[in-house]
C-alpha cells in the first residue's frame, strides 16, 4: 500500500525524524491559510499523489508571496500532473502539501528495501541526492553506500555513522544524522514497511539534516497491524477496477490490451498473459481468482473484465488442483449468461474434473470456443479478435442471433470509463 | 529416491483442525502411502485431542510455528500459509541462520512438495503426477501443476516436484533445490520454473553452469508484467528495472539453460532434452 508525502511525513515525526514544516490542503483557500500560519517569506507548494517524479512534472513549486501561492495552488490544484511514474494519462491533483521553504546546502539520498538475497534490510545512501537514483546506481554504482541491516540488533550506531560519513555529512551533523537513519530504520521495521525513501535528505546551511521528501510503502500482508496505515489509504489513487476486485478478494491488475485474461495462481495468471503476446496479442488484465472460486467470484471476475471498454475477446484458463473444473464452469456460463457475453470467451480446462466441467460448457448452449492448452487457448483468443473484425465469411460457425446482440450491453457505465484509462 | 521427501518421511500439520488444513491433510492422506506419513497434528485449543485417529497437540500461528519446528530440529518444514508479512519471515530466517539449524524451509506461500506415487505434503492435486525420474522446481503454484501435467501427457514421470513459494522471503530458493536434484540419483533432468521479481532464477542459473551434472530447462512467466506492479505474488514485482523476464531468460540462456516462452512447451521442450 502507498500514501502521500504528507502522510509520510506525519509518521516520521512519530519516529522523530526532523521534517520541514508543513500542512496538507484540499483547497486553494486552505492552501493561503496554511501558508499565513507557517509564516516566513518562502514557501513550497506541492502536488500530492502517489507517483514519484513531482518536480519535473511540474507538480512543485516555489512561492514568494501569499498571491504566488494563491496562484500556484490554483494551477496545480486539479491539474493533470504527468510524470514518468503515472503513465501518459497522468493522474489529477486532488490535494497539496504547503511547506516552509528550506535552506538547502546539499542534496543526499537515503532508501531502504527488503534485500531478497541477504534476507535483510538493506539501507542505500548517496550523495547524489535529489536525482533519478536508479540512473546513479547503474551509471555510477560506486556512489551508493549500503549497509545490511542485522534484524536481531537493528541498524547500529557505528553503521549509521559511517554511511553518514561517506555520504558527505560533515562531523558536526554526523550524531544528528546518524539517529536520522537509527530512526528511519525503527520506522521501516516497526511499521511493516515494504519501502522507505527519503529524496532528497538535506543538509542546511546550518549544517541540520532534514526529510524534505518521503516515501512510504507497506506490506500488504503486515496491514491487519496497522489501522492507522489503512486509514490512510487513498482510493483516489487507485484504479477503481482494482478495488471493486479487492472487495471480492481477486487478484486484477489493469493493462493497456484488448484480451481479458482469467486464471487461477498468479504464476499461471502471468504466463498466459504471456502466451496471448507470444502470439500476437495483447492481454487487458491480470486476474488471478486464487484457489479457492466459487461461481459468485467468477461472476464477479467477468464483470470486473466487461467493465474494461477495451476487452475485445476473453480467455479463461483455470488449472483445477483442489479448485474443480466443473465449479469453474458453471460459474463462466452463469457469469456469461448474467451478463449478456457479447464478445468471443475462450476457454481452457485442465484438472480435476475436467471432462465434467467441459461438459457443462458445451451443455450450455453458449458460442464458447474451448482450447486443449494454453498455447492453443492464447492463439485462439487472438484469432477470435481477427475474425470479428471481418465478420462475413468467418462468422459462419456463430449462431446468426449472435449479431443481434450489440456490444452496448456489456459495456461499461460512463462513469468507469474515465478512470479505465488512468493507469497504465 | 527424490529430494526432500519419500516413505520414510513422517509429517505434523499445523493447523489441522481448521478448514484447510483438515482438507489437505486427508487428500495427502489419501494419496498413496500417506496414511503412515501423517502421524500428528496441531492447534493450541484442542490439544490433547486428536483427529481421525492422528493425536493433536498444542499451538500455534506461522511464522512463530516454523520457528517451533526449527526448534525441534525437524528436518523439513513446508509451510503453505500465504499472507505471513515479510518482517515476520526476516526474523524467523535470521533466528534459523543464527542458529545453524539444520531444518529445510519450503515457502512460505507455496503448494508444497510431492514425490510422486509415493508422498504428497501440500495442497497440489496428486493425480496428475506419475512417478518418474525428472525433477520439477518454481516459484508458482498452478504453473508447477502445468508443467507436472506437460510431462504427465508425454508419458515422463516426476521424481519429485517442489514449490518453493512467491514470497520476496522465503526458504530454499531454486539454487538450493537444484543442488539436492544433482545429487538425486533418481532425477535426470530438471524443469526450472520462475517468474519476475528478485534474482533467485539468476542465481540458479550460474551454479547450474558451474555444477549441474544434467540438463535443466526453464520459464520465466512475466514477459508482459510491467514495472512496479505486483503480480499476485508478494515477490513478483519488478522494481528499479531489475528482476525482469528478460534479463532472467537471457542469463539462464548463457548458462546453458534450455529456455521456452511458451509455457505451453515445457513438457516437449524436456523431453528434447533428454538422453
Amino acid at each position: 500500500m502507498k500514501i502521500h508525502e504528507y502522510q509520510g511525513k506525519e509518521i516520521f515525526r512519530k519516529f522523530g525524524l526532523p521534517t520541514p514544516r508543513g500542512i496538507a490542503c484540499f483547497s486553494v483557500e486552505e492552501a493561503v491559510e496554511a501558508a499565513k500560519k507557517l509564516g516566513g517569506a518562502v514557501w513550497v507548494v506541492k502536488a500530492q499523489i502517489h507517483a514519484g517524479g513531482r518536480g519535473k512534472g511540474g507538480g512543485v513549486k516555489l512561492a514568494r508571496s501569499l498571491d504566488e501561492v494563491r496562484d500556484l495552488s490554483k494551477k496545480i490544484l486539479g491539474m493533470n500532473l504527468i510524470t514518468h511514474q503515472t503513465g501518459p494519462q497522468g493522474q489529477k491533483v486532488r490535494r497539496l502539501l504547503i511547506e516552509e521553504g528550506a535552506d538547502i546546502a546539499r542534496e543526499l539520498y537515503i532508501g531502504m528495501v527488503v534485500d531478497r538475497g541477504t534476507q535483510r534490510v538493506v539501507l542505500m545512501a548517496s550523495s547524489e541526492g535529489g536525482m533519478d537514483i536508479e540512473a546513479v546506481a547503474a551509471n555510477t554504482p560506486e556512489k551508493i553506500h549500503k549497509v545490511f541491516v542485522d534484524p536481531a540488533s537493528g541498524l547500529k550506531d557505528d553503521e549509521a555513522r559511517g554511511v553518514a560519513k561517506k555520504i558527505g555529512i560533515p562531523d558536526s551533523a554526523l550524531p544528528e544524522a546518524a539517529e536520522l537513519l537509527q530512526n528511519l530504520y525503527k520506522c521501516f521495521w516497526e511499521m511493516d514497511a515494504s519501502l522507505a525513501e527519503i529524496n532528497p535528505l538535506i543538509l542546511s546551511k546550518a549544517n541540520k539534516v532534514v526529510a524534505l521528501d518521503s516515501k512510504l510503502n507497506f506490506d500488504d500482508n503486515a496491514l491487519f497491524r496497522h489501522p492507522d496505515v489503512v486509514a490512510m489509504r487513498d482510493l483516489d489513487e487507485e484504479d477503481p477496477l482494482e478495488i471493486e476486485a479487492s472487495k471480492y478478494d481477486l487478484n486484477y491488475i489493469s493493462l493497456d490490451g484488448n484480451i481479458g485474461c482469467m486464471v487461477n495462481g498468479a504464476g499461471l495468471a502471468m504466463a498466459t498473459m504471456d502466451t496471448v503476446k507470444l502470439f500476437g496479442g495483447s492481454p487487458a488484465n491480470f486476474l488471478d481468482v486464487g484457489g479457492g472460486a466459487t461461481a459468485e467470484k467468477v461472476t464477479a471476475a467477468f464483470k470486473i473484465m466487461l467493465s474494461n471498454p477495451k476487452v475485445k475477446a476473453i480467455l479463461v484458463n483455470i488449472f483445477g488442483g483442489i479448485m474443480k473444473c466443473d465449479t469453474i464452469a458453471a460459474g463462466v456460463v452463469a457469469a456469461a449468461r448474467e451478463v449478456k457475453l457479447s464478445v468471443p470467451l475462450v476457454v481452457r480446462m485442465k484438472g480435476t474434473n475436467e471432462d465434467l466441467g467441459k461438459k457443462i460448457l458445451k451443455d450450455s448452449g453458449l458460442p464458447i470456443i474451448s482450447a486443449d492448452n494454453m498455447g492453443q487457448a492464447g492463439q485462439k483468443a487472438v484469432a477470435s479478435i481477427a475474425a470479428k473484425r471481418k465478420p462475413p465469411i468467418k462468422a459462419k460457425a456463430r449462431p446468426a442471433k449472435k449479431k443481434g446482440r450489440p456490444a452496448k450491453k456489456a459495456r461499461p457505465a460512463p462513469k468507469k470509463k474515465a478512470a479505465n484509462r488512468k493507469k497504465k | 529416491m527424490s529430494i526432500l521427501i519419500d516413505k520414510n518421511t513422517r509429517v505434523v500439520t499445523q493447523g489441522i483442525t481448521g478448514k484447510t488444513g483438515m482438507f489437505h491433510t486427508q487428500t495427502s492422506r489419501a494419496y498413496a502411502g500417506g496414511k503412515q506419513a501423517f502421524v500428528a497434528g496441531v492447534n493450541p485449543k484442542k490439544a490433547g485431542e486428536s483427529f481421525e485417529g492422528i493425536p493433536i497437540f498444542a499451538n500455534v500461528f506461522a511464522a512463530s510455528a516454523i520457528w517451533e519446528a526449527v526448534e525441534a530440529d525437524l528436518d523439513l518444514v513446508i509451510c503453505i500459509t500465504e499472507g505471513i508479512p515479510v518482517r515476520d519471515l526476516i526474523e524467523v530466517r535470521d533466528r534459523m541462520r543464527k542458529k545453524k539449524s539444520r531444518t529445510l524451509l519450503v515457502g512460505p506461500n507455496c503448494p508444497g512438495v510431492i514425490t510422486p506415487g509415493v508422498i504428497k505434503i501440500g495442497i497440489m492435486p496428486g493425480h496428475i503426477h506419475k512417478p518418474g525420474r525428472v525433477g520439477v522446481v518454481s516459484r508458482s503454484g498452478t504453473l508447477t501443476y502445468e508443467a507436472v501435467g506437460q510431462l504427465t501427457e508425454l508419458g515422463i514421470g516426476q521424481s519429485s516436484a517442489v514449490g518453493i513459494g512467491g514470497d520476496p522471503v522465503n526458504g530454499m530458493k531454486h539454487l538450493d533445490v537444484m543442488k539436492l536434484f544433482n545429487e538425486d540419483p533418481q532425477t535426470d533432468a530438471v524443469i526450472m520454473i520462475g517468474e519476475i521479481g528478485g534474482s533467485d532464477e539468476e542465481d540458479a542459473a550460474r551454479w547450474v553452469k558451474a555444477n549441474m551434472k544434467k540438463p535443466v530447462v526453464g520459464f520465466i512467466a512475466g514477459v508482459t508484467a510491467p514495472p512496479g506492479k505486483r503480480m499476485g505474488h508478494a515477490g513478483a514485482i519488478i522494481s528499479g528495472g531489475k528482476g525482469t523476464a528478460q534479463e532472467k531468460l537471457a542469463v539462464m540462456e548463457a548458462c546453458g539453460i534450455k529456455v521456452t516462452r511458451n509455457p505451453a512447451e515445457m513438457g516437449r521442450l524436456l523431453k528434447s532434452v533428454l538422453k
